[in-house]
């Protein structure tokens, strides 16, 4: 049965670390108790704002530059996701429509890659490649 | 894979979220879960008719338990000896101030529909029910699964399984059995039967996967889902959670159980990093549950009166899982804990095997003396007797013992008790081994 992940974009709200209101809170909780509920839902994990975090670019084979959050200027910042596991894409989708939100926030949904993805020839080169790398 | 509108995929998506509420609602209306799942599948083909131009409705569920429900006033006003129960339910109905009409607003709570799924998994999965029926009704009418998946999944044809299906639905009916959960000590002793249910689907899953059978759904996320439905429905149940988790750490490790070939990979020789270390966290995180229940139940319980001393065998059988899942290598296994465990489940279970299994542990946390020991009380019991991994567990043992003449006739009988070729060919090389061994030791 595939996974899924749904990411929730950040805003300002999130990005200046302001925790939804109790009311929201409960909304959200009870949602996610209904997919838990349902056993589509594998773990729900929110993001602190990227001032508490930072980034790591790789500048060439050797040199890393650790650059310190925020990082405001990405288009894309994700305040929080879902990992779900269902039987389509459909069927995620028709659980994210539940979701108690409004106002234009747009939340992703992105299947995971399996193992199966890649077939059985595929698998058996990967573990051969990877037994090669620990020898 | 045949072209499907998106319509169709979506409300075949919808079904399989909606399917078992809806049934588990239309049982307690009717009283029986055969025409509940009959009416609910005559509200499916409703919404197939109607959805694909209509658009879906926005409460899913409620639209097709009141297409649900009005087919059953249907069948009831046909049916001429239920006239009385056409009274009730078609007074229920109209107190509406709706008539017939689908007020989504005066649906059944969240709460009334747990309690109505609950009845739903008591009765799907009735002890009067062989285990093939109660595996094929739960995945119908709880998994939401339809017939030609059922019968994929267990390798049948789709006739076999619809009329497993038919036959359960009858049995039920013939039985009398009442659309009810059963309560306190009642319960506990049913709750065995649905877990025994959920378990099965697993191991039909998990003995699946070692093939390379790429049509066959899966079944371990099917029962790993039930597991979790059960786990909302029963959250102060250990045994629920204790089995989450034990499905959870035994799936996590489904892409080291096999080598590229195909062949089985023994636990202890498995690459721990192909583990899926994120369902082992759940698989902990369930059986933390299952201990938090248990010591509720042990020390809170006075309503029903009995408190538990012992964890159930689920719960033992997870904490061995997780010995497992804990050790980040092979090494690190705490086998003091794993005899320990085995040998309270053999205290519940009185099962060989588990004594067997036992010996293995006690032979790596004191040695292969006491782990003898252990197998010794084993070799005369009648009902190992055709069981080549007792002789093949004491031929370990004493090779660890260094006695390799005695060794290697435990692997000849092994060999010889063995079904599978691979594995005589391997115990044979082992008793070769063994010769060698013992020529060394001499000279």
């Amino acid at each position: 049965m595939p996974k899924f992940m749904v990411i929730m974009p950040g805003d300002t709200q999130s990005e200046a670390g302001i925790i939804p209101p109790p009311e929201l809170f409960a909304e959200m909780n009870a949602y996610n108790d209904e997919l838990t509920k349902a056993g589509v839902l594998l773990t729900a994990e929110g993001l602190k704002p990227t001032s508490a975090g930072a980034r790591v670019r790789f500048d060439d084979d050797e040199r890393r530059t650790v650059i310190d959050g925020p990082f405001t200027e990405s288009k894309e910042i994700i305040a929080g996701y879902w990992m779900l596991q269902a039987s389509s894409l459909e069927e995620v989708l028709e659980w994210v429509k539940r979701a108690p939100l409004s106002g234009g926030v747009t939340l992703q949904v992105r299947p995971l890659y399996e193992m199966d993805d890649f077939g059985p020839e595929f698998n058996a080169k990967l573990r051969e490649a990877e037994q090669q790398l620990r020898e | 894979m045949a072209e499907k509108s998106q319509a169709v995929a979506t409300i075949e998506a919808v079904w399989r979220m909606e399917a078992a509420r809806v049934v588990a609602t239309l049982a307690r209306y009717t009283g029986d879960l055969g025409l509940a799942e009959e009416l609910a599948q005559d509200a499916l083909v409703a919404a197939l008719e109607q959805w694909p131009a209509e658009g879906v409705p926005a409460r899913p569920g409620g639209w097709l338990t009141a297409v649900g429900k009005r087919r059953a006033v249907d069948y009831f006003r046909r049916a001429e000896t239920l006239r009385r129960k056409v009274g009730e339910l078609g007074r229920e109905l109209e107190m509406d101030g709706q008539g017939y009409e689908i007020d989504l607003d005066a649906l059944d709570s969240d709460a009334a529909i747990d309690d109505d799924l609950l009845r739903l998994v008591f009765t799907a999965c009735h002890p009067v029910l062989s285990a093939e029926a109660r595996v094929a009704l739960t995945l119908r009418v709880l998994g939401g699964l339809s017939t030609p998946e059922i019968a994929r999944a267990f390798l049948i044809s789709e006739s076999t399984a619809a009329q497993r299906i038919v036959r359960a639905k009858r049995t039920l009916a013939d039985a009398g059995i009442v659309f009810e959960a059963p309560d306190g000590a009642e319960r506990r002793r049913r709750l065995e039967s649905v877990l025994e249910v959920v378990y099965l689907i697993f191991n039909e899953g998990y003995a699946a996967t070692a093939g390379d059978d790429w049509l066959r759904p899966g079944l371990c996320e099917e029962a790993l889902r039930l597991g979790r439905v059960l786990v909302g429905l029963m959250p102060d149940e250990p045994e629920v959670h204790a089995l989450v988790a034990l499905m959870e750490i035994q799936d996590s490790r489904r892409h080291a159980r096999t080598d590229p070939d195909g062949e089985p990979v023994l636990l202890l020789d498995q690459d721990r990093a192909k583990w899926d270390w994120s369902q082992i966290e759940r698989g902990l995180k369930a059986l933390a549950r299952a201990d938090e229940a248990f010591a509720a139940r042990a020390d809170g319980d006075t309503r029903s009166g009995d408190r538990p001393t012992e964890p159930g065998a689920y719960h033992l059988q997870a904490a061995l899982a997780a010995c497992h899942a804990r050790a980040r290598n092979a090494e690190a296994t705490d086998w003091r804990l794993i005899a320990d465990l085995y040998d309270r489940l053999v205290q519940q279970t009185r099962s060989p095997v588990v004594e067997l299994n036992r010996a293995v542990a006690v032979g790596m946390a004191e040695g292969p003396a006491a782990g003898l020991e252990v197998t010794d009380a084993l070799v005369g019991l009648r009902a190992m007797q055709g069981y080549h991994l007792l002789p093949s567990v004491r031929g370990d043992l004493l090779v660890r013992l260094g006695r390799h003449t005695e060794a290697r006739s435990e692997f000849e009988r092994a060999a010889e008790l063995t079904a599978n070729t691979r594995e005589r060919a391997l115990l044979l090389a082992r008793a070769a081994a063994c010769d060698a061994s013992a020529a060394e030791s001499e000279s």
